[in-house]
């Protein structure tokens, strides 16, 4: 990539950044066990410090410290979202790859798939997926990134189809390229692009899924921290304790917007023409 | 144009057969469906009982045509832990999300087909900047937070509203705008580019070399030209803001098919689960459907293409 960075791009990455190292480093940073109780400190207000310890945040309904639960719950949040949206774009450019190059009725079978799948509400689909197969983390992750994959497909398939009629790849083939070396080497680093750009926004949505699912009770489970979890807690607060929604939702929203935003700076690099819009 | 139309209607059959085909598969996911239907605390016999009353233990292909014919007679099965019929017990709820679903198409579309045109009209204004701003904000902000943040400031540091519930004309109010939110953000951000791509079109030159008020043109002419994308769009938000109901329903306790959804699967009553996830899929591909046959409608170039 050529040219300087903008400062509003440096902003957004340094923040990313510091996402990343609050999850990665929560043991080290927290000053307080994210699972431990103490019924003596249930609901105490943002500052409260006793004499081993002192409470930035505050904590929550069951005495435990917010600021210590929030810096894991950066831990779920990335975590869920990183490996779903892997499954997600690996499952769904295979498939695209593969209509894209066959063409004929794999892609009419594998394109009426994708357009089945999008039309029921991802929210629902996820809900139901996840309450049938009992929720979890490692359901979670599954669910999400086996009901999220028909996006990548139709971009890498719309983008192969483009890509295949180029000369240079009848160039490989009459140079003795096997299939599989021309849709790796060849076609699959020209449609990444586009593919990366999907894969942003999705990231983005796959946090908010995650808090929205641990929201309703069918993500992370309890005693585990997830930023939707603590919420839902705090919701049945939310008359005495305001520093139970307010923090957890103003993380979660810093973070969704930083990766919205970076979503659309790398569209405007990966396709200039998107940019005048 | 009847070929077009009767295209469209052949893809949404496919797409309602498709829908009814990966929910039967999802519901046998866990291997066994008769687990996701009794109540908890059964024992071994009843649930062998109740598997072979209801039909799962015959094989998989026999299952899914009964599924199939009982659905086609709008039969939605026998709720059993309400001991009611599934449908009924839906049906009742409707009204509430529909209400809520209203409430929050009419945030979506009053504030964001103006704020699309004035980011158009005025592009490159500090206007335009701040209203990019509240779209983004719009884009990216979690329903059950802003719903909660909504109840912090107006229903417990204000009073002006009640923080839950459906007792009157006000407790609606809250929920539309936090569901209202997403969708009014896509809304400014087509009407945008509608506006966008029709005021560069030569029409409006001339409009303006006519003598044209910059007000009048965009009033009498882009307005309507820009109104066709924005139509469709219309169409398909709404069955994202019925999806959307289940979160926002549940931080609002508002008594819609949402919270339905998830008291049922609390309460293991996976039927109506299964039969909510249908009534909203069903109603996304009809207004997916309707959208087109409105395209088609209003733009006379797709009228009469074929």
């Amino acid at each position: 990539m050529s040219g300087r960075l903008s400062p509003g791009i440096i902003v957004i990455l340094t923040l990313l950044t510091a996402f990343v190292f609050a999850a990665a480093g929560a043991d080290l940073l927290a000053q307080n066990d994210p699972l431990r109780q103490s019924l003596l400190m249930r609901l105490r207000p943002p500052g409260t410090s006793t004499a081993t310890t002192s409470y930035l945040l505050g904590t929550d309904d069951l005495g435990r410290d917010l600021l210590a639960r929030i810096l894991y719950g950066a831990r779920a949040s990335l975590l869920v979202a990183t490996l779903s949206v892997s499954i997600s774009l690996l499952v769904g450019t295979i498939l695209g790859l593969l209509a894209g190059w066959l063409r004929g009725w794999t892609a009419i079978l594998v394109m009426r798939f994708v357009d089945t799948m999008l039309s029921i509400p991802a929210i629902l689909l996820a809900v139901l997926t996840v309450a049938v197969l009992g929720p979890g983390f490692l359901t979670l992750v599954l669910v999400l990134g086996l009901t999220r994959w028909p996006r990548y497909t139709r971009v890498a398939f719309a983008q192969t189809l483009q890509v295949v009629t180029l000369p240079y790849i009848r160039a490989a083939e009459m140079a003795g390229c096997g299939p599989m070396r021309i849709l790796l080497r060849h076609i699959l680093p020209n449609i990444a692009g586009p593919l990366m750009v999907v894969a942003t926004s999705e990231f983005g949505l796959m946090i908010l899924f995650e808090a929205g699912l641990s929201f309703l009770g069918l993500g992370v489970q309890p005693p585990y921290p997830s930023w939707g979890s603590i919420m839902a807690a705090g919701r049945q607060y939310v008359q005495r304790a305001w520093w139970l929604t307010v923090f957890p939702g103003a993380a979660l929203f810093v973070l969704v917007l930083c990766v919205n935003l970076l979503g659309d700076w790398l569209r405007d690099r990966v396709d200039p023409t998107s940019r005048s819009r | 144009m009847i070929r077009h139309l009767a295209g469209r209607v052949g893809q949404a059959i496919v797409a309602t057969f498709g829908v009814l085909t990966i929910v039967f598969f999802i519901m046998r996911l866990s291997g066994d469906p008769t687990l996701l239907l009794v109540p908890e605390g059964a024992t071994a016999e009843q649930i062998a009982e109740l598997r072979h009353e209801l039909g799962f233990d015959r094989p998989l292909l026999v299952q899914y045509v009964a599924y199939l014919s009982d659905l086609a007679h709008l039969d939605l099965g026998e709720s059993l832990v309400q001991r009611a019929g599934v449908a009924g017990i839906v049906a009742e709820r409707i009204p509430y999300t529909v209400a809520l679903a209203t409430g929050a198409l009419l945030v979506a579309l009053g504030i964001g087909i103006p704020a699309g045109v004035a980011m158009a009209v005025w592009r490159g204004s500090v206007l335009e900047r701040a209203l990019a701003a509240f779209v983004l904000t719009g884009q990216s902000l979690p329903t059950f937070w802003s719903g909660i943040l909504l109840i912090l400031l107006f229903g417990v540091a204000l009073g002006w509203l009640p923080t839950s519930g459906a007792d009157s004309l006000q407790s609606l109010i809250m929920p539309s705008i936090a569901l209202g939110a997403l969708t009014m953000s896509t809304f400014a951000r087509m009407t945008r580019i509608a506006v966008l791509d029709e005021l560069s079109r030569a029409y409006v030159t001339a409009a303006r070399a006519r003598g044209l008020s910059m007000r009048a043109a965009v009033l009498r002419h882009v307005l309507r030209n820009a109104s066709i994308p924005v139509v469709t769009i219309a169409a398909l938000e709404v069955g994202n803001l019925l999806a959307g109901a289940v979160i926002v329903e549940t931080v609002f306790a508002w008594p819609g098919i949402g919270q339905l959804a998830i008291q049922s699967i609390a309460s293991r009553d996976f039927l109506v689960v299964q039969a909510i996830v249908l009534f909203v899929s069903t109603v996304y591909i009809g207004m997916n459907l309707l959208a087109d046959i409105a395209y088609a409608i209003i733009d006379p170039r797709i009228r009469l293409k074929r």
